[in-house]
């Protein structure tokens, strides 16, 4: 069985969360005791009917305002797939956790209440996804029970969004008119909507292709950790440990080290169950090679011909996500890959406008949930590729150096 | 050697891997790591993953039991056994002794559920933990749901679910400040069938508990509970045999048996396929005291 990771998006109240407790409860995925709970909790707030979106939103704070403050993550399984869904906030104060739910996502499906239409927030998590390049988006326009189902709103969003969309990078997009409330189009087809011949959600959900969406072709495998027993029994071992990020590693290939240049071969590999001819991503394995050269944590293995660039000067698209900004001259850790350093900023290039895609070159500093071009100078070479060719190796998170605060993500463009 | 047979993993194989990933990280980053060990099936995952992530060299941290002193007798002798067999350091955190030190009181229903938390955060202290593993999963509670794979506690141990770093692809932030500490959870995208499919596959062994198997038990509350010597049915309620099985191993006066025939590895998996109810709402008492129980414990610097 294989697995798909999706997120939700979109503006406060469109109903995300009010959608996977849909999702959960008519794919018969929830527990006795949890709808219980959720139907005691329900009444206690004087609600007449059962609120699913209590199924996600789990935290006091959360159930008392009727927000999503932070992401929830529920998992599911048809007889075609399992699920790992991140229920994400719409509250543009909490952006930092919808990029958290939105960056190991397979799909994102971004919700748009359908009597409002796209708001500021509908585009700030589209560029967002698009951003961090979530191969598959479903635009599900919803609260249709509201505008009396009708074929012409929907058809007037999906241009409103498409629009949009044309200035972003949007590979697979997907328009259901859904009803989270009442379950319209989310688990079986709506009666309500003739018009409509699309599938539902979940057969979409349990359909989308994915198989194609990994790296198979560029060997990339950051060294994690050194492997190193000295013990009676295994005296010479030095193995390295980590987890594929894409190609196809043998045994016997030759492979280089970088940023030591040097090349060996791959002499053994050693997965979690035992020896193995081939590592691919995600797989964790331990690398043994066939010379001792110089290899250690943060540093990668790959090809000869085909390796990531080592550079100090970065250029990325960073969102910002500290309510202090981001401005030029200052310093933040950098965390890439499994290397560690320190960046300088050299440059903030501009900041994008996510209601108009402008950029606005007037602005020298990221504010909190902004998004922008930045230039870094980092202490020590990164091993970096292009983020539309690599996920693992264009992408990185920034530190700051006091707070120790997770402040800042980036997709790295060449 | 074994062959792929195509280049996909399986959704057990990528939990695995993601697992293993996550352990790695947190040796490679972390000063003084610890792994916490129940012997509960959970633990005993996270254990087994962090074996093969060194493999062949020892696993490059200790083991933690946080011990109520209210136990099953057949998951200590587990514990102590695996601990020998795989040559673990074992630290025990003793809830009684923090009791007989006048540190800590029980509650008035006898419950030490509570108290594990100054006991484990006193553990952390004293022996300058800055990161310690889990196996705790995120459909396990809806509190859980929330939480970071690398989930930052300040120097009072406390969690704050409000205020969360942001966790971004598979990049963890283990950065902390003298004091602090982190708290990781490998097993946080795992179902407890997840578990189960696992422990099948790679042939692990597990306390007999998790089998069914006959034991006097008395209702509480609509839960079996094993009469033993820290829980005693109340006056006129009887004891009685039944076949039962545990879904979780927690302190022996707080976790119920289910009722069950599944005394194999196979009718186990089909029994956890099919149920109808969490582990947690079958099994704990902890959990069934408000809305946010388990939220509020957190909060404290539970697990
Ligand atoms: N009529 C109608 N109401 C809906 C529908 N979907 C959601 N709602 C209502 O919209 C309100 C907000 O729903 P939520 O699911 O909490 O919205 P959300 O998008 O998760 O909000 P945040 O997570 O805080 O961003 C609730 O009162 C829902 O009952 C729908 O399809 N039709
Ligand atoms: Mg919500």
């Amino acid at each position: 069985m294989d697995l798909l990771r999706f997120a939700t998006a979109g503006s406060v109240d469109d109903g995300k969360s009010t959608l996977i407790g849909r999702l959960l409860y008519d794919s018969k995925s929830i527990f006795e005791d949890q709808l219980e709970s959720i139907e005691l909790a329900s009444k206690n707030r004087g609600a007449e009917t059962t609120d699913l979106a209590l199924l996600t939103d789990g935290l006091r704070a959360e159930r008392e305002q009727g927000i999503t403050i932070d992401v929830a993550y529920r998992y599911f399984a048809t007889p075609k797939r399992k699920f790992i869904i991140a229920d994400t906030p719409g509250h543009q104060q909490y952006t930092r956790n919808m990029v958290t739910g939105a960056s190991t996502a397979d799909l994102a499906i971004i919700l748009v209440d359908a009597r409002k239409g796209l708001t500021e927030q509908s585009r700030r998590h589209a560029t967002i996804s698009s951003l961090l390049r979530v191969p598959h988006v479903v635009l599900a326009v919803n609260k249709m029970d509201l505008v009396d189902w009708s074929e012409e709103r929907f058809d007037e969003i999906y241009r409103e969004f498409t629009d949009f969309a044309s200035k972003l990078d949007i590979p697979d997009l997907t328009a259901i008119p859904v009803s989270a409330l009442l379950g319209d189009n989310i688990v079986d087809r709506s009666t309500n909507m003739d018009w409509y011949q699309g599938t539902s959600l979940l057969y979409h959900l349990e359909n989308v292709h994915i198989g194609s969406d990994r790296n198979l072709q560029d060997v990339r495998f950051p060294v994690q950790y050194v492997v190193r027993p000295q013990t009676a029994e295994h005296p010479d071992y030095r193995g390295f440990a980590g987890q594929v990020a894409s190609g196809i590693l043998k045994v016997g290939d030759e492979v280089m080290a970088l940023p030591s240049g040097l090349s060996t071969r791959v002499a053994a590999i050693d997965g979690p169950n035992g020896p193995v001819d081939a590592a691919y991503p995600p797989m964790s394995v331990t690398v043994r090679l066939e010379d001792e050269i110089d290899l250690s944590r943060g540093d990668i293995l790959c090809r000869k011909g085909n390796h990531p660039e080592p550079t100090q000067d970065i250029e990325a698209t960073v969102c910002w996500m500290d309510a202090t900004p981001l401005t030029e001259r200052r310093k933040v850790s950098i965390l890439h890959t499994t290397r560690m350093a320190r960046a300088m900023v050299k440059e903030i290039a501009y900041e994008l406008n996510v209601n108009t895609l402008h950029r606005d070159q007037d602005v020298h500093e990221l504010g909190l949930n902004s998004i922008g071009r930045v230039k870094l100078r980092v202490t020590t070479p990164l091993l970096i590729d292009d983020y539309a060719e690599n996920r693992i190796t264009g992408s990185f998170i920034l530190i700051d150096e006091a707070t120790h605060r997770t402040v800042g993500a980036g997709v790295i463009r060449h | 050697m074994t062959q792929p047979a195509s280049l996909a993993l399986s959704q057990l194989d990528a939990l695995e891997a993601e697992a293993i990933h996550i352990i790695r990280e947190v040796v490679a980053q972390m000063e003084r790591p610890a792994l916490l060990f129940s012997g509960g099936k959970d633990s005993i995952c996270l254990l087994h993953l962090a074996i093969k992530a060194f493999a062949p060299a020892p696993v490059p941290m200790p083991v933690v039991h946080i011990d109520t002193g209210q136990n099953f007798p057949e998951v200590i002798e587990y514990r102590d056994r695996i601990v020998e067999q795989y040559g673990l350091t074992l630290v025990v955190g003793s809830v009684q002794d923090a009791i007989d030190a006048g540190k800590v009181k029980e509650a008035p229903d006898g419950s030490r559920n509570r108290i594990q938390t100054p006991v484990l955060l006193e553990t952390i202290e004293d022996n300058r933990f800055d990161a310690c593993m889990g196996g705790a999963r995120r459909d396990e509670e809806k509190a859980r749901a929330k939480e970071r794979v690398f989930s930052f506690r300040d120097e009072f141990g406390q969690w704050d679910p409000r205020n969360q770093r942001p966790e971004l692809w598979s990049l963890y932030n283990g950065k902390v400040h003298p004091g602090e500490s982190i708290r990781v959870f490998p097993l946080s995208n795992w179902t407890e069938l997840d578990i189960w499919d696992y422990i099948r596959s790679r042939d692990i062994e597990v306390p007999s508990i998790y089998y069914a198997h006959d034991r006097e038990v008395f209702l509480r509350d609509g839960m079996w509970m094993a009469s033993n010597e820290w829980a005693v049915p109340p006056e006129g309620v009887e004891t009685q045999v039944r076949k039962v099985r545990y879904r979780t191993v927690g302190d022996a006066t707080l976790t119920a048996a289910v009722e069950s025939d599944a005394d194999t590895i196979d009718k186990i998996i089909e029994e956890t396929a099919a149920t109808r109810l969490t582990e947690r709402g079958a099994t704990r008492g902890d959990d069934r005291v408000s809305e946010a129980a388990m939220e509020d414990r957190k909060k404290e610097g539970y697990f």
